[in-house]
């Protein structure tokens, strides 16, 4: 297992470049799905106050 | 004629794409997911090391797929934003738009990876080559892009001004792709996608394709995402709206 974890002595090299790449994949799945949730959010509330507004 | 116009006012139809959008998304998703994590396992695990470069190449199953998501992204991103110029259609718009920030972050990741590989083997974590110094350009051009919309207030004029650059970069893709053959590059010449046959054996290529597919499709699905986010944003009065997200 260690040996694994080492790569052949190229483990500095090695982890970073997977992280960086799995962080890059996590991170714009999280964005995406914030985006989206806040834009219906904001028209959730959009539609709410125009309709206040119709019905006075 | 008449069913390509149908279809064409489909696709400019931002409530049409909105519903499209969200039912397409997982089947993008699923095997993206699926495609990059066999990849990962099969890269790290299941290759056999290099002869030469032992296990250190094994970088290669991240970098070089996020460098050719870097360019498809930039590709898909001047093609979307050259139909929203031509066509007025403002869907492209929103999806060009989409495109960017996914775009510069793969643009980070095949640079930094790239680094991280370079050092190990070539001794040096940058040269100014010209691959990767067009790879470095293809990074200013998405933070140009994103910068350009972030100034412009007005819309329709942040989408046509922002076009117009997605456009002009676009020199830059051929560039990338052909800079290892033009010059005298430290960088290899590509391995997989060439004509003939590559010079990779399957136990290495498998991987390398499963994390290219798989990072594909993972592009789609989150484009798809940010694109719904974005048609939302635009679609500011219309009264589809109230159906989709109550």
């Amino acid at each position: 297992m260690s040996e694994f974890f080492a790569m052949g002595g190229y483990a500095a090299f090695l982890w970073p470049a997977y992280a960086i790449t799995l962080l890059a994949i996590i991170v714009n799945v999280v964005n995406a799905r914030r985006a989206l949730q806040q834009a219906r959010e904001q028209a959730r509330r959009r539609i709410a106050t125009s309709s206040e507004g119709q019905s006075s | 004629m008449g069913t390509t116009w149908t279809w064409f006012h489909r696709f400019g139809s931002p409530p049409h794409v909105y519903r499209l959008a969200g039912i397409l998304t997982p089947w993008f998703a699923w095997p993206a997911a699926i495609l990059i994590i066999t990849g990962l396992y099969a890269g790290l695990v299941l290759a056999p090391p290099d002869y030469q470069q032992g296990e250190g190449f094994r970088i290669i199953y991240v970098h070089a797929p996020s460098a050719w998501l870097s360019v498809m992204i930039y590709a898909v991103m001047a093609t979307a934003a050259g139909i929203g110029l031509i066509w007025r259609m403002k869907v492209a718009h929103a999806a060009a738009a989409s495109c960017a920030a996914i775009g510069a972050w793969f643009t980070v990741v095949s640079l930094v990876t790239g680094m991280l590989w370079g050092k190990p083997m070539w001794g040096t974590y940058w040269v100014w080559d010209p691959r990767l110094t067009a790879q470095l350009v293809l990074l200013f051009l998405y933070l140009g892009y994103i910068a350009l919309r972030a100034g412009i207030d007005d819309l329709g004029r942040a989408d046509r001004a922002s076009a117009v650059l997605a456009l002009v970069g676009v020199v830059n893709l051929p560039i990338i792709r052909y800079s290892v053959e033009w010059w005298n590059s430290i960088h290899q010449a590509p391995s997989v996608m060439k004509m003939d046959k590559p010079s990779m054996p399957i136990e290495m290529l498998a991987p390398l394709l499963m994390m290219l597919v798989g990072l594909s499709l993972y592009f789609a699905a989150v484009l798809l995402v940010r694109l719904r986010a974005e048609i939302l944003n635009r679609e500011r009065q219309a009264s589809w709206i109230k159906e989709v997200v109550e």
